[in-house]
Order: structure tokens, then C-alpha cells, then sequence
């Protein structure tokens, strides 16, 4: 349902930075210069030094802080900001609240429109044609294949991803963690979490 | 450099790191890095070649004390990105024009792409 389309005609105008980056890629790829898939090898092991730990600190601290809690959902881009982090394009954030009653997911095949300040780099399969195209069909399928099974009660929203819009998912606190301090639940906090194709790590998944 | 072992960190001074590992501010700044990474693991140039050439376009772009860690980045991989442009035309791995022309045909495609479909070359081409 949130599942827009209206403001999607116009086309994508890319930043002239990402035009130069991808004449090199395309160019060397289809030359032989450059292996695509020893690129996706490469920039995959990036992925996670870019910035989920980002994300995973606003999810932490939405968990222990109330009044954090409520600023996020009102207005993200103030309660990340907080943190430091922003967009540099002056792109809006939304925060979508998991509960036992909603799931929330979001999909864009753009790597423009992930939001990598918080997320840092989209992973390889974010990006491919066959994830957004699921994910809009079959969102508990998506899931599935990522290891997640929800209660069969627990509906699942899609959100497409814009250029103007970008969306965090907060998931739900894990059981068991009552009295846990923000650094300690940050480390259960996955990217997948907060993309909503999986679950934050329970308690007992982690090394104390 | 030995072929099979890719360095997580090449050895070219003020490459933004955490530890051994290269940070990014942007997806761009890590694709503009692996290709140079890239290139080099498969012999296109060597290391010192890639650092004379680096290495005066990042002194020219001053990067300025207190900047923020994301200026810095930005700075940085905007001058890893041009150095990168200037080696493979000066070792005649791509030419200029081609370049150019290549980098237009991604702005028609990404101009002609609804928003949440994959840009791909070509579209531009295509009727709708």
C-alpha cells in the first residue's frame, strides 16, 4: 500500500560523480579489463565498514530512550542528526516501526536511494532485478528466502525507496535483554534488520 | 604485488581507513576504489605507477585541516577518481572520447529510467 509509483516518471538524473564511476566500470567490464564478479567480491567485503554500525546505534538507543523513540518516528532526520548522520543530498528519512502486528520492508534497485549514511553500502543483492521484483510480489517469500519466517498474523508492508525518501526499519527489541546498555543491544542489530529482510540477533547469538 | 593475495589496503598514504580496513562516505567512493584495486591485481599498472599519479592531484585538491571524516572522503576519492581517469587513457586502456561518450550515454539512460528501475545503457535508445 505505501508502495507509491506516482513520483516515479520523471526519470533519474545521476550525480556527475556516479556518471564517471560507472563509464569506468561499464567500459573496463566490457573490455576485459576488470572481472565484474572480483568487483562484487571486492566491494562486498566493504559493505560492512561503511556504516550499519551507524544504524545499529539509532536502533539501540530507540530501544532504552522513550523520548528518542518518539522524535524518530515524528522526525527522523532530527533524531539522526543527533547522531551526525544526515544525508549529504538533502534527501528525507523515515523511520517504520516493526511490531507484532507489522513487518516493515524496503526495496529500490538504485544504490541512490539506500539510505547509505546510516546503512553504508547497499549489499549486492539489494541491488539486483530479481529482489525488488519479489519483494513487491512476494514479501514473505523474500523472506523466506533470507531464513525469516513471521507469525502467520504479522502483516508486511513494502516501501518503495525514492530519491527523496529513504527508509530505516527499527525492528522490535529482542526478548531476553532487559537491562542491556545501548552498546550491548547495538551489537545485536543487523543491516538486514533494518532493511527488513531479517531480525535482529537474539541474546544468545552473540558472545557476551 | 603478488596476484592472488588482494590487499585489503593498498600501500598509498592517506587512504581513509578504520584499522586495516578502507572506509567510505558513498557507495561510488568504494566502486572508484575496487576498480583501481582491481586493475592493479590484474597487472594494468603497479602500485608506484598509480601513486605518481594519485599523489599530485590529491596535494592539489587540499584537503582542508577539520574538515569533516565525509569531506575528506569526498575530496579524496573525487581526486582517486580523476587520477584513475588519467591512468587508463595514459596506458591506453580506454581513450578519452570514448570516455566521454560513455559517460553521456549513462546520463541519457539515467534521465530515461523511471525512478526504481535499474538504469541500464541502452534505455536511452528505447522508444519506453
Amino acid at each position: 500500500m505505501p508502495h507509491d509509483g506516482n513520483d516515479h516518471d520523471e526519470g533519474s538524473a545521476l550525480p556527475d560523480i556516479e556518471l564517471r564511476v560507472r563509464t569506468l566500470e561499464s567500459l573496463l567490464v566490457e573490455k576485459g579489463y576488470v572481472d565484474p564478479e572480483a568487483l562484487d567480491v571486492l566491494i562486498e567485503t566493504y559493505e560492512d565498514n561503511v556504516g550499519p554500525r551507524n544504524g545499529a546505534k539509532v536502533v539501540a538507543r530507540a530501544w532504552v530512550d522513550p523520548d528518542y523513540r518518539a522524535l524518530l518516528f515524528e522526525n527522523a532526520g532530527e533524531a539522526l542528526a543527533q547522531f551526525g548522520f544526515g544525508g549529504r543530498q538533502g534527501e528525507h528519512m523515515m523511520a517504520l516501526e516493526n511490531t507484532p502486528e507489522t513487518h516493515n520492508m524496503v526495496v529500490c534497485t538504485l544504490c541512490s536511494c539506500y539510505p547509505w549514511p546510516v546503512l553504508g553500502l547497499p549489499p549486492v543483492w539489494y541491488k539486483s532485478p530479481p529482489y525488488r521484483a519479489k519483494a513487491v510480489i512476494d514479501p514473505r517469500g523474500v523472506l523466506q528466502d533470507f531464513g525469516v519466517t513471521l507469525p502467520e498474523n504479522t502483516g508486511i508492508k513494502v516501501w518503495d525507496s525514492t530519491s527523496e525518501m529513504r527508509f530505516l526499519v527499527i525492528p522490535m527489541r529482542p526478548d531476553g535483554t532487559e537491562g542491556w546498555d545501548e552498546a550491548r543491544l547495538a551489537a545485536l542489530v543487523t543491516r538486514d534488520s533494518m532493511i527488513g529482510t531479517g531480525l535482529p540477533l537474539k541474546p544468545n547469538e552473540v558472545s557476551p | 604485488m603478488s596476484p592472488q593475495k588482494s590487499k585489503a589496503l593498498p600501500d598509498i598514504p592517506g587512504v581513509p581507513h578504520e584499522g586495516d580496513e578502507p572506509v567510505f562516505a558513498a557507495p561510488w567512493q568504494a566502486q572508484a576504489f575496487a576498480l583501481a584495486v582491481s586493475l592493479n591485481e590484474a597487472g594494468h599498472f603497479t602500485w608506484a605507477e598509480w601513486t605518481e599519479r594519485f599523489a599530485p592531484i590529491l596535494k592539489e585538491a587540499q584537503i582542508a585541516p577539520g574538515a569533516s571524516a565525509a569531506d575528506m572522503n569526498e575530496t579524496y576519492y573525487q581526486a582517486w577518481l580523476k587520477a584513475l581517469e588519467r591512468l587508463v587513457v595514459e596506458k591506453g586502456i580506454l581513450t578519452a572520447p570514448a570516455l566521454t561518450g560513455r559517460k553521456d550515454a549513462w546520463d541519457r539512460a539515467a534521465r530515461a529510467t523511471p525512478h526504481g528501475e535499474p538504469i541500464v545503457l541502452g534505455r536511452e535508445n528505447q522508444p519506453n
